[in-house]
């Protein structure tokens, strides 16, 4: 047997702690431990080759989940999923070519934006909090990790989380997502996907290093007149606490399939309780009521 | 210059004009609002319009969350189970207490009842039911399914010995006090389960959240008295009926309420499978009603409404099911609340 959650020892204020800027690993019950790691996917350099995508099943063993042709540019793995942990996204658009592009005169009305999506590992992750088995835990490098011998597939994570990130494996029952390499990340590797990314557009590091790079590179796009490039996850107060693996993206989030301004669900979860405590005892008044009253109708 | 005249001169596929053969409607570049109008522009059956067409971009159409994999009849059977369970400890409670045997025995045994099968529908759902018991490794407030996992093995066995000692009439000490356990830990199983879909980015769940429970403690005592008017007799349902009248009230209001308050993310409580359950609920909740209040000397008529009471409570608990899903399944109910969230903080 686990001992109680730690949760509830380390969060004694849980209006305060689902909230805001915090470092997760010292929250989750490591206290010297080593700098979050995160990733920085820089769209704007991404040339949509997949190899992250298939990098990241080799590696972590992932099986198939469906060899479909869906019409969606070059998209065959449609989102991030049980058994699609990196998902590249392709988006045709009818816009101007951005000018940086080296070799090919802007003007143009067509542009292909690619994108490597991967799991944000929040700052306060609704799926870690809502995971009634202490399955999905934080890891010392301030990321989320399911482990697959305690998951007894109840689902709650799953809708809980705002990105649509994890899922069920419908033939094993229980919830997979990525884990940002944990077992290579434990012997000082970076993750495959990363390590795989012929164009450094998936840039792995400590997430204060990959934060000032980010930071640099958008004030570098938006000087070359790429005024749409914006940073997607990169803030710290937005409604996740922000992300450990953050974005530059080259349209609004939605463009992309991701949530324009997400909110991890457990930020009113201590006013929904409070709301079920009131119709608690609102049910014991109506049932106290309906014996007083009983007269009065028969 | 002519289909026929091109072929002459070419056999090339590539002509001055474009591509041959190219199917125009593959033109659907995305990038640009891709909100369905058909879908948007759906009038009330009173002929009002509703919401204004609301443009918003998305990647192809594909939901932005993951939608539950939670199944029917397993939850939302849940829902309306353990809601029926925990209401009718209370009426059991009460029944006992001022001397109503056969509507303490009714509502003691269906407690159980309910709980148990309840129970069974929660198992089932798991990816691994084998490992249900790890939902008791760690006690978790953040998560309500561990909150309600801790309630039920509470609430299980305190409800079997009530509903054993009522039924045989042995051990009465011990029975009234599993009764009184069974009371005090009913309201919490009827009205956590609000928080359970609430605390999820399913957006018609979340944002109905303030008066889910309310219209969860609702719907249960209208399930409990439906089962009281159903099960009891005459002499002995009293307090069912009175209930019925606090129950379907206080669903009704708050589910109102809810639907009015919460905007676009309401629509799927009135559209398709979700919006055809939760229609169906509403009347039949009325008609239950009705029929408790007017066939008050009529035991046909009261079983009557009592199952349509019941009925009703599952009609509900099926239609927020379904219409949490078709709020999952859409990326405009999450995007567009969103986006209406960063212009509002501009």
């Amino acid at each position: 047997m686990a001992p109680v959650d730690i949760t509830i020892r380390r969060r004694p204020d849980l209006d305060g702690s689902l909230l805001g800027d915090t470092d997760p690993a010292t929250q989750g019950g490591y206290p010297g431990h080593p700098p979050r790691m995160g990733f920085f996917t820089d769209t704007s350099v991404c040339i949509g080759c997949k190899a992250c995508e298939v990098a990241c099943k080799e590696w972590n063993a992932i099986p198939e989940d469906g060899l479909v042709f869906t019409g969606m540019s070059m998209d065959n793995s449609q989102g991030l999923g049980a058994s699609t942990w990196r998902h590249v996204a392709f988006i045709e658009q009818r816009k101007p070519l951005a000018a940086q592009d080296p070799g090919v005169q802007p003007g143009g009305d067509f542009r292909w934006l690619m994108a490597s999506d991967v799991c944000k590992h929040c700052t306060h992750a609704a799926c870690l909090d809502v995971c009634p088995t202490g399955s999905l835990f934080r890891t010392e490098f301030g990321t989320v990790v399911v482990q697959e011998d305690i998951c007894n597939g109840c689902g709650y994570c799953i809708p809980a989380c705002p990105y649509g990130v994890i899922d069920q494996r419908k033939e094993d029952g229980r919830a997979w997502k990525c884990t940002l390499c944990y077992d290579r990340l434990s012997v000082g590797q970076e993750p495959a996907c990363a390590k795989s990314c012929p164009t450094n557009s998936i840039q792995f590091g400590p997430l204060d290093e990959l934060r000032e790079r980010a930071d640099a590179r958008l004030a570098q796009l938006h000087e070359a007149g790429t005024t749409d490039a914006q940073l997607y996850g990169r803030d710290p107060n937005d409604g996740v606490g922000g992300d450990g693996a953050f974005f530059l993206l080259l349209d609004a989030p939605e463009v992309y399939g991701l949530p324009p301004d997400p909110v991890v669900t457990t930020r009113d979860l201590p006013s929904m309780w409070k709301h079920v405590a009131a119709a608690a005892v609102t049910l014991v008044g109506g049932a106290l009521a309906a014996f007083a009253a009983e007269r009065w109708i028969s | 210059m002519s289909e026929f005249q091109q072929l002459e001169h070419s056999s090339s596929d590539v002509t001055k004009d474009g591509l041959r053969g190219v199917r125009p409607d593959r033109d659907a570049p995305t990038g640009v609002a891709t909100g369905r109008p058909g879908r948007l522009r759906t009038r009330q059956r009173d002929g009002a319009p509703t919401v204004p067409d609301a443009k918003f971009t998305s990647y192809y159409g594909m939901p932005v969350i993951n939608s539950p994999v939670w199944s029917s009849p397993d939850i939302p059977g849940y829902l309306f189970l353990g809601g029926l369970a925990g209401a009718a400890s209370l009426l059991g409670a009460g029944a006992q207490a001022t001397g109503r045997p056969a509507l303490e025995r009714v509502s003691k045994g269906g407690a159980f009842g309910a709980g148990v099968l309840s129970l069974v529908g929660l198992v089932h759902d798991l990816g691994r039911p084998s490992r249900f018991l790890h939902m008791l490794r760690m006690f978790k407030i953040t998560s309500p399914m561990s909150v309600g996992s801790w309630l039920l093995s509470g609430y299980l066995p305190a409800t079997g010995i009530a509903a054993a000692s009522s039924l045989t009439g042995r051990a009465p000490k011990i029975g009234t006090m599993a009764t009184a356990a069974s009371a005090l830990l009913g309201p919490a199983v009827a009205s956590y389960t609000a928080a359970l879909i609430s605390d999820t980015a399913v957006p018609a769940w979340h944002d109905g959240y303030p008066e889910m429970p309310f219209v969860f403690v609702g719907s249960a005592a209208a399930a409990a008295s439906g089962l009281g008017l159903l099960a009891a007799p005459l002499v002995d349902s009293g307090p069912a009926r009175a209930m019925a009248m606090f129950g379907v009230g206080t669903e009704l209001v708050s589910f109102q309420l809810m639907e009015r308050r919460i905007g676009i993310t309401a629509e799927p409580y009135s559209r398709g499978r979700g919006g055809a359950y939760v229609r169906a609920g509403k009347i039949l909740s009325l008609l239950g009603l009705a029929g408790a209040l007017l066939g008050r000397r009529s035991r046909g008529g009261s079983a009557l409404s009592g199952a349509a009471l019941l009925a009703s409570s599952a009609a509900t608990r099926w239609g927020i099911f379904h219409a949490g899903k078709q709020s999952a399944n859409d990326p405009k109910y999450t995007v567009i609340p969103q986006r209406e969230r960063i212009e509002s903080r501009r």
